[in-house]
């Protein structure tokens, strides 16, 4: 195990950020820690790179306990969500003070530098400031800092949280591949459940200051043990007392076999999808259900405002029990993309 | 177009209400500071100038102004980490008492430090004379008002900007592997340097032209404890053209100092816009 955290708790004053947290990170794994805005993942990391110090417990890295070690031994690269470009020094200079504090000689923090740039392509800019760099390029330099003291492991910290939509999505693609490229034991925090889905090899979900589930992005998409969990990681609706995924439900305009009947109360196209509002005849007072399907199917099921349709899930649709009205009610509030957690200090 | 109009006689009005204000209170009576200097050409000036008591009068202003503001600068970084990077009980009230000096009149300052440093009956005075320190009408005494009276001035420029600055450069540096006194002189330092810069050329501005403070702490005694803006004082009331011009000459050069110093900051400053 490359990182080990046991029984991991941190309060500010009266408000608690993480209670109890045991976290196992295999070496060379790119894991997510995602959850919702002060959830307490950001705290957890900032607790594994030493920024930040546990109430209580243990973190172990590479086999040595790091629990009393002040960050700048811990031999950590950290990546912040704004970046924290030296301002005054230019991006060879970013990158390479990791190096300079380490004394090394001259012309291997050249070379080191030279080839790190070139990795995360920046070598063009080696002269500039930060300021003269966007958002993304900033991010890359960041990067490269970290990864040039060769870490022993890499901690993002919302890392495309700060950059418009475009860039975010081609950072994190070639992120994966860096990682595939390097190897190093890399850890993320966000708040994008497609980002985690899409990047991580495994993913922690991080609720309320304790671990919800642990486990390969298909597995919490497909067997979530949580109603949190199931409604954090994407789309979801209530049918009969369980929540579904809209696109694992089966509409038709005829009855089959355990469907329930409804009529179709809104008809909604984005871009190739078609999201229905479904009210239900059993149950006229519930909210309606949402189906999603795409724009080719809709068309060939005629399906329009008013239509009279029957839906069930399809076969190995997951679904999770309702059990607290609070929850279900929770589920039906878009939870997938709150705003950035606030970094306590 | 009746609006624009408006408009613009309404900034030609306040332009021409600036520029009247700071010419009756400002730049009129400096100006004519410097015509008297030089109302009789330049030979009196010169002669004052050589007098042994202007000589010895600025060479105390300047060593008093020089060790004020080291003692500031060092203290004023210090004060102003405390005061942005920690949070500690008492911390406003830290906050209120480094504006102190700037509210409270520099006599009142003098007063204090007499009572507490005088040799016969101040209780730190009288043990520090025996140790053979004398503080009060005596150097110690004078660069301890100058540097009382121009301490926020350092801190009030580094404040805002290490609060602007943040945290996160100084973690990652941190993280990077850098001690906390490397972060000090590689991050925040170079961060902080145009602030701090300027705190200490205004606070050395201030240092070479406190007089109230100065006056009741040195006792004014010239050849032994009398500085630049006390000379002006005293040649001022003195009767006689040699007497006048030579208080003219010294006012005048030490407001071309202090004009000077923040000319040269000004200029070398980078504008707002490239020092992000």
């Amino acid at each position: 195990m490359s990182i080990k955290i046991a029984g991991v708790g941190k309060r500010f004053g009266d408000f608690i950020a993480l209670e109890d947290i045991d976290l196992d990170i295999a070496s060379g794994e790119l894991t997510a820690l995602l959850g919702p805005s002060g959830g307490g993942k950001s705290t957890l990391l900032r607790i594994i790179a030493g920024l930040e110090v546990a109430d209580s417990g243990a973190v172990e890295i590479e086999g040595v306990d790091a629990t009393g070690l002040p960050a700048q031994k811990r031999n950590v690269g950290f990546v912040f969500q704004h970046y924290a470009a030296f301002r005054h020094l230019t991006v060879a200079g970013n990158v390479g003070f990791g190096l300079k504090i380490r004394k090394r000689p001259r012309k291997e923090i050249a070379a080191r530098v030279t080839e790190l740039l070139e990795l995360v392509h920046l070598s063009q800019f080696a002269d500039r400031l930060p300021a003269q760099l966007s958002g993304g390029q900033r991010q890359r330099m960041a990067l490269a800092r970290a990864l040039a003291i060769e870490p022993t492991v890499l901690l993002l910290d919302e890392p495309f949280g700060a950059l418009d939509a475009n860039v975010r999505k081609e950072l994190r693609a070639w992120l994966r591949r860096l990682h595939d490229e390097v190897h190093v034991t890399t850890v993320f925090v966000t708040h994008d459940q497609e980002e985690a889905l899409d990047v991580a090899d495994r993913i922690v979900v991080i609720n309320r200051g304790r671990i919800e589930q642990v486990g390969p992005p298909d597995e919490l998409y497909d067997h979530p043990s949580s109603e949190f969990v199931m409604s954090f990681l994407g789309p979801v609706t209530t049918l009969d007392g369980n929540l579904v995924r809209p696109h694992d439900l089966e509409i038709e305009t005829h009855p089959f076999g355990d469907a329930l009947p409804g009529r179709i109360e809104r008809f909604n196209r984005v871009g190739f999808e078609v999201r229905l509002d479904v009210r239900l005849t059993s149950d006229e007072a519930a909210p309606p259900v949402l189906v999603t399907l795409t724009r080719a199917e809709a068309t060939a099921k005629a399906l329009e405002i008013g239509v009279p349709v029957w839906i069930a899930p399809v076969a190995g649709a997951s679904q999770v029990r309702i059990t607290t009205a609070v929850a279900s009610a929770a589920a039906s509030l878009d939870l997938v993309d709150p705003v950035p957690e606030p970094t306590f200090t | 177009m009746r609006d624009t109009a408006a408009h613009r006689v309404t900034r030609w009005t306040l332009r021409l209400i600036v520029i009247g204000y700071l010419l009756f209170l400002v730049i009129w009576p400096v100006a004519l500071v410097a015509a008297k200097t030089f109302a009789n050409g330049l030979a009196p000036v010169i002669n004052a100038l050589r007098q042994p008591e202007v000589i010895f009068a600025f060479q105390l202003t300047l060593s008093a102004a020089f060790w004020a503001v080291v003692i500031n600068t060092i203290f004023g970084v210090g004060i102003s980490l405390l005061l942005v990077r920690y949070t500690f009980p008492g911390r406003r009230a830290l906050n209120a008492m480094v504006d102190l000096p700037l509210s409270v009149s520099p006599v009142v300052v003098g007063l204090a430090l007499v009572l507490v440093y005088n040799g016969r009956t101040g209780w730190l005075g009288q043990g520090l004379e025996q140790a053979g320190l004398q503080v009060i009408y005596a150097p110690p005494g004078i660069i301890m008002a100058t540097a009382f009276v121009s301490l926020p001035l350092v801190i009030r420029e580094v404040v805002p900007v290490l609060q602007e600055i943040g945290t996160e450069q100084e973690q990652a540096a941190r993280s990077l592997g850098a001690s906390g006194l490397q972060t000090f002189a590689r991050i925040t330092l170079p961060a902080i340097k145009w602030g701090l810069l300027y705190g200490v050329v205004l606070s050395l501005a201030r240092s070479l032209g406190e007089f109230g403070a100065v006056k009741i702490v040195s006792g004014g005694v010239a050849m032994r404890t009398q500085t630049a803006t006390l000379l002006v004082e005293e040649r001022y009331q003195q009767f006689g053209v040699v007497n006048s011009i030579t208080a003219y000459t010294a006012a005048f050069i030490l407001a071309l100092i202090a004009v000077v110093a923040l000319i040269i900051i000004t200029s070398l400053r980078p504008g707002k816009g490239t020092s992000e």
